[in-house]
């Protein structure tokens, strides 16, 4: 097994630095890892994948194997969906919480085989989640393969991923369902080819071993060059993200976060018969109902909200914006926020604070931007 | 690359003095550094601006930056266009994408600022 590179600011590199240094992209640390934000534009970085499509490192993620006749029942009493519902190549968006019902990170459970499952969890949390896994599953016949740092993964999204990828693979893409995962090869290299993304569009994601990502990448790019494929960097990511209404841990949940507040109570499985971390107090917490609610908000002043800014029904605080930026698809100043559930209703307008003034802003449906079907 | 002809502030403004007009804007440098440019606050004309105070705003697709005054004086305008084509700050930052039209109050605070090649010596800093 190859470790990434530990760079002399004690970030990681994944095993495409070199190939985001040769295309002259701006580099950040994020959750400890090495990334490109941006190669040439945000904007046109995050129009090719809404109109053709891009290529993303996303080597910092974490890949958390679990293994054994009880693997499925051990992740149900670990996290808040029920994995052992998922078919076999099938895929869901779940959650693992804290005691206390807090968020501690939202992740994709992928079903591998009957007692294999794959979690990606986000880069920052990684480590976290695997500790936190490792300690739920002791006493289970199941075991924890923290592959986070051997595994490469490169997603492709975008309208034009599927005519890319499809020639390439051995994998029948048109049988892969959205949220649906196969084992097969790429361009000859063994993969694990997901139909998942956090772009709002069609797309795929593909695990790789470190020291093939290179390969790959550089065969996909070539592949997508006719097509107008992109690579795409976290600056475009996180406004994909946004406009398709989806979570950024850190932004729209936390530890002091339940999924209720974030609009995501169907994923938790309060049913669920062995019970799992977290229950009784989000039990408690649906029963309550939430004190504040995420809502989506277009703002129709002038200005842009950004996270972080106060948000006020007269003058009376309601909440904060976790996430905000001007819409590249949309054009116009789009944000999400907590606020107060009497204010989470569609079309209540509120104001957003914007340094020394306020912004009309109008409560909207999220997500932003859905994709034409 | 860098106008010979303007002035620079350490913040990556630039000025043009005729006569007793300043015109300002920010370098190629700043937009390039700030990414796409998405929205612009200027003052309304008629406002005074301190050498060096901010005077508005440039905000990118993910960053927000405060804007300089190289010179003191009155606001007599904002460049228009800017509301709905913010992205010419990129694209001509010392030609279309100039921000304010300033009368001096002080000609003399020019001589505080950058040359082109103090400013040129700066950047290549990093």
């Amino acid at each position: 097994m190859t470790e990434p590179k530990l760079r002399a600011d004690g970030s990681r590199a994944t095993p495409l630095l070199s190939r985001h240094e040769a295309l002259g992209a701006r580099m950040i640390d994020f959750g400890g890892w090495w990334m490109p934000v941006q190669y040439t534009s945000i904007l046109e970085e995050h129009r090719a994948v809404r109109q053709r499509a891009g290529i993303f490192d996303l080597s910092h993620m974490g890949e958390l194997f679990v293994e054994g006749p009880e693997a499925g029942a051990a992740l149900a009493g670990a996290l808040v969906t029920d994995p052992p519902s998922l078919a076999v190549g099938r895929a869901h968006y779940s959650m693992i919480c804290a005691p206390d019902g807090g968020v501690i990170d939202d992740l994709i459970v992928y079903r591998l085989a009957k007692d294999r499952f794959l979690v990606v969890a986000n880069a920052s949390n990684a480590p976290v989640v695997s500790d936190a896994l490792a300690e739920r599953l002791d006493g289970l016949r199941a075991v924890l393969d923290d592959r986070s740092l051997a595994t490469a993964l490169v997603a492709v999204q975008g309208p034009a991923s599927r005519g890319i990828l499809g020639p390439l693979t051995d994998v029948d893409l048109g049988a892969l369902h959205y949220y649906a995962i196969a084992e097969g090869s790429v361009a000859g290299i063994p993969a694990l080819v997901a139909r998942t993304g956090y772009t709002g569009e069609d797309g795929f994601e593909i695990f790789v071993d470190g020291p093939a990502a290179g390969e790959l990448w550089d065969i996909l790019v070539a592949a997508g060059a006719p097509a107008g494929l992109l690579p795409v960097g976290l600056g475009a990511r996180d406004t994909l993200r946004l406009e398709a209404g989806m979570p950024l841990y850190g932004n729209e949940l936390d530890r002091a976060t339940t999924p209720f507040e974030a609009g995501l109570g169907r994923v938790v499985k309060l049913a669920k018969p062995e019970g799992f971390v977290g229950r009784d107090a989000l039990a408690r917490a649906a029963e309550a109902g939430p004190r504040r609610l995420l809502v989506g908000l277009v703002v129709r002043g002038r200005g842009i909200g950004r996270h972080g800014y106060p948000v006020w029904s007269g003058d009376r605080r309601t909440g904060v914006i976790t996430s905000g930026t001007q819409s590249p698809t949309l054009g116009v100043p789009i944000a999400m926020a907590y606020v107060a559930p009497g204010d989470a209703t569609v079309g209540t307008m509120l104001d957003v604070e914007i340094r020394e003034g306020r912004a009309a802003a109008e409560v909207v449906p999220l997500p932003f931007y859905s994709r034409a079907r | 690359m860098i106008p010979s002809d303007l002035h620079y502030t350490k913040e990556h403004e630039w000025v043009r003095v005729e006569g007793d007009v300043a015109t300002v804007g920010i370098t190629q440098h700043a937009a390039d550094q700030l990414g796409d440019i998405v929205f612009v606050e200027l003052p309304e004309p008629g406002k005074r601006l301190e050498q060096f105070a901010t005077f508005g705003v440039v905000e990118s697709v993910k960053a927000v930056s405060d804007l300089f005054a190289p010179v003191a004086g009155e606001v007599l305008e904002g460049n228009p266009g800017l509301a709905t084509t913010p992205e010419v700050v990129n694209s001509d930052p010392y030609g279309a994408g100039w921000m304010l039209r300033v009368r001096l109050s002080d000609p003399a605070q020019v001589g505080q600022l950058l040359d082109a090649a103090a400013y040129e010596a700066l950047t290549a800093e990093g």
